[in-house]
């Protein structure tokens, strides 16, 4: 009816006005610079070359020298293209985004790195229990080790031998509790974890696996 | 794996380190960066102009000449740099495809030139990006078609052997091929024209009769109008019959419309032949003559403007459709309007809604032709609002066609259309594969063997050798995987073996008959540092649940056989041992393999198997001497 297609010419061209200034917006995105790498240098247990190379692989992914959550989700689904990393890549970002702003900067990536590659056995347990802490209040709970767990199954993606069933996560939380919570009080503490970790031959041999990753 | 998150490889393996605590079982070894030179600048020289990147920018494509060890034959030894004899200008694209992970086409780059670079360093088309790609796809099209024209005119002077029928069907379909279907293009366009002009003329009055009104010219001069249309005809029907037998297909070609208009065209005066002297049927008979006006149809033939109109009203049919309809509506609208509000003016030319729809067509139109005239007021307000607003809707369509049109014009065929969509599909599953190329190809690597179980007890020699193949990322990132694999005790399986073995198990719900075993294995595992990898591939109906039997009933035999070696269990040994299994030693890699394969058995067989499995073992028994074939013989019952 030719009344109501002049309403809809008018609304499409309302509708576009809008988009345009919307997209200005989006425009003026956060730029960061990072600390000088003498600081950096300082700070983490980095040499300067190898300063350099991670923070031009940083730079190249990200130009604009913040991650956020998306691009990290992203970047990290990547390398595990059966599954979906989508949820461990969030817990991984929590982690690493200490001072909890919502993204990650080149200063916070390198110190995770620096302690996850050249850190003490002692740091990187602390670090593993703060990935663990979903809520960060210094206790590990069953809801929490099952959703981290989930989220590492969810990453073996569908296509798996043998088959992946409800209960398997269940279960794998299960067994870690028997070996981690002695005093059998429902949660895992830090000083239990470290106390456990460090008695299991296994877990120290595969801390110090990654050693000579840069 | 896309190029940029190569730099975040170490990122992601160093976050590993989150899976370790919650593992059971140990992690295999990392691949070691053997050759560890710090991250170098390599000069590139192509013809003269220097690029300079880091090795480490070209090592994130090893499959094509940059990124894989071809490179080292373009090395001068002289200026301790790789030189090139190619274009540095295209160069500069290749270059920025190693740097940003995307492939851009130039515009300015001729096609062939440009493909020519791309086949040299080993890139793919098919990863130009998006941007770039339409561009570059129309190009590579008009290419082809040149080269596709030209041959098809150095076809045309060649072909000895071609049939005198599909020679004749090349003439008429292509005129310009030899002069007789020259001639014979020219002859039937004549004759087709004349056609239309004497029946054009045949209407006219001509002439006056002494005593009667003035007479057509039809009637005037019949016999040599009679003359005339009987050539015509003579002449259509003579080249529908040839046209007829020179198809290759008769079937399809008397279905195409060109044929159906041909027939049309001659129908009427064969049916004017028959009944001629019938005074009942000359109605119908005058009638008939209308079709003669198809003739002018077969003009499309001889014009190429003239079918892509044809073409491009019947593509914007459903645009023609949807107006149509709107229209429709708009018209039954004020119609009705026009009829009630004229009701009551006397002697009203509105009698009925059908009657105001000539109306409202004519007024929508801007023809207003003035027979019916509203006389009332509100018939006049009315009548104006429809005036006005079928300006607008009237001026909707036009520019639809039109762009559709030129849309079509600038496309050309239908059938590029139709081969562009199929080389789309095409290049869409290229990628697909390319992409899922890092999927399998962890797959793949397994089942080559080059992951090796390593465990952090087991041996190095092995592994290095079989290192070569695959580049460092590569290995690092299958290592990732497989310290994911552990992390969960599942394994990675392509989609086509998971289908098997999901249905397989949903048939056999065979319930697990050693319960202890398999959930102790972990534990078990780790006491006496023995893996095996439950990465059985169901190479049978039989086997589903007969390999988490297996499984326990060999690693109880591995203990036995005392053996300390880091078990292979992947695929390809099974292939590989399949081959071999004369010459078993007690590695006890081979003993799981040799075992599965061999067997054959019912599952039947597995309920009898579980009874007699050993008890735990005695790890200090000594190794049988053919431990494979008491594997075998237990499966096998």
């Amino acid at each position: 009816m030719p009344p109501a297609s002049m309403l809809i010419i008018l609304e499409l061209f309302c509708s576009s006005c809008k988009d345009s200034v919307e997209d200005e917006l989006e425009l003026s995105a956060a730029r960061h610079r990072p600390e000088a790498l003498e600081q950096l240098e300082a700070q983490t247990r980095f040499s300067r070359k190898e300063l350099q190379i991670l923070y031009r692989g940083f730079k190249n992914e990200c130009p604009s020298g913040v991650v956020n959550e998306d691009t990290f989700k992203e970047i990290y689904s990547q390398f595990f293209p059966q599954g979906d990393a989508s949820t461990y890549a969030h817990f991984l970002f929590d982690a690493f985004d200490t001072d909890h702003n919502g993204s990650v900067s080149f200063e916070d990536f390198v110190m995770g790195l620096s302690i996850l590659l050249r850190g003490t056995v002692q740091e990187k347990l602390n670090w593993a229990f703060n990935l663990y802490d979903i809520n960060k209040d210094g206790y590990i709970t069953k809801e929490e080790m099952l959703d981290i767990i989930k989220s590492i199954y969810d990453m073996m993606g569908k296509c798996t031998y043998p088959t992946l069933k409800e209960e398997t996560p269940r279960q794998h939380v299960e067994i870690f509790f028997q070996k981690m919570d002695k005093n059998r009080d429902g949660v895992v503490t830090i000083d239990e974890f470290i106390d456990c970790c460090q008695n299991d031959e296994n877990i120290m041999k595969s801390m110090q696996l990654f050693e000579n990753v840069i | 794996m896309a190029a940029g998150v190569a730099a975040w490889l170490p990122f992601a393996r160093a976050a590993a380190i989150g899976w370790m605590p919650v593992a059971n079982l140990p992690m295999p070894i990392a691949p070691t960066n053997k050759n560890k030179h710090q991250d170098e600048l390599i000069i590139l020289n192509v013809s003269g102009r220097r690029f300079q990147t880091w090795r480490n920018t070209l090592d994130r494509y090893p499959d094509t000449l940059l990124g894989s060890s071809e490179k080292e034959f373009f090395f001068n030894e002289e200026t301790r740099e790789y030189f090139f004899d190619r274009d540095p200008d295209v160069f500069r694209s290749i270059l920025n495809f190693y740097r940003t992970g995307k492939l851009h086409y130039p515009r300015y780059e001729c096609i062939s030139a440009y493909d020519e670079e791309l086949a040299f360093f080993g890139i793919i088309p098919e990863i130009i990006s998006d941007c770039c790609y339409e561009e570059y796809k129309d190009r590579k099209r008009e290419n082809a078609e040149r080269l596709m024209d030209d041959l098809e005119d150095n076809k045309d002077s060649k072909l000895p052997n071609m049939t005198f029928r599909e020679t004749m069907w090349r003439a008429f379909e292509n005129p310009h091929t030899s002069t007789m279907a020259l001639v014979f293009y020219y002859v039937t366009g004549f004759f087709i024209a004349i056609s239309v002009i004497t029946n054009v003329v045949e209407t006219v009055p001509c002439g006056y009769m002494p005593n009667q009104r003035d007479i057509p010219c039809g009637e005037r001069y019949t016999e040599a109008f009679f003359c005339m249309d009987t050539a015509c005809v003579m002449i259509f029907t003579v080249e529908y019959l040839m046209r007829l037998f020179a198809a290759p297909s008769r079937y399809r070609f008397m279905r195409s419309v060109m044929s159906i208009i041909d027939v049309v065209a001659i129908l009427p005066y064969y049916i004017g032949l028959v009944m001629t002297n019938n005074e009942d049927v000359s109605g119908a008979f005058v009638t008939l003559r209308v079709f003669r006006v198809f003739r002018i149809f077969k003009f499309s033939r001889h014009s190429q403007g003239l079918r892509i109109l044809g073409y491009t009203l019947k593509s914007c049919a459903s645009e023609l459709g949807f107006l149509l309809f709107s229209l429709t509506m708009a018209i039954i609208i004020f119609a009705t309007v026009m009829f009630y509000a004229e009701k009551g003016s006397s002697s009203s030319k509105f009698t009925s809604i059908p009657a105001s729809f000539w109306y409202t067509i004519v007024t929508m139109t801007t023809l207003g032709y003035g027979d019916m005239v509203p006389k009332t007021i509100a018939g006049k307000i009315f009548g104006s609002i429809c005036s006005l607003s079928g300006v607008l809707v009237i001026a909707l369509p036009v520019p639809v066609i039109v762009s559709n049109f030129s849309r079509i014009y600038h496309q050309n065929q239908r059938a590029d259309k139709r081969r562009a969509q199929k080389v789309q599909k095409a290049r869409l599953s290229r990628m697909r594969i390319s992409k899922s190329g890092s999927s399998s190809a962890f797959l793949h690597s397994k089942r080559n063997g080059l992951n090796q179980s390593l465990e952090l007890t087991g041996s190095l020699e092995e592994d290095q050798q079989l290192k070569k193949t695959t580049s460092l990322l590569e290995s690092q990132h299958h290592h990732l995987l497989h310290c994911l694999e552990k992390t969960t005790n599942h394994e990675f399986v392509d989609e086509r073996l998971y289908e098997q073995g999901y249905m397989q198990t949903a048939l056999q719900n065979f319930p697990s008959q050693s319960p202890s075993l398999s959930s102790e294995e972990g534990i078990t595992g780790t006491c006496c540092s023995r893996r095996t990898k439950k990465s059985m591939q169901p190479l049978s109906a039989t086997h589903t649940h007969s390999h988490t039997h297996n499984l326990q009933e060999l690693s109880a035999l591995h203990i036995q056989c005392g053996e300390r070696q880091a078990l292979n269990t992947s695929r390809s040994s099974l292939n590989l041992m399949s081959d071999e299994s004369g010459s078993l030693n007690c590695k006890s890699s081979g003993l799981v393999t040799t075992a599965i394969i061999t067997i054959p058995t019912p599952p039947s067989n597995n309920s009898r198997a579980s009874p007699d499995a050993p008890p735990p073992p005695n790890p200090d028994a000594p190794p049988l001497p053919n431990p494979g074939n008491d594997v075998v013989k237990i499966s096998a019952l």
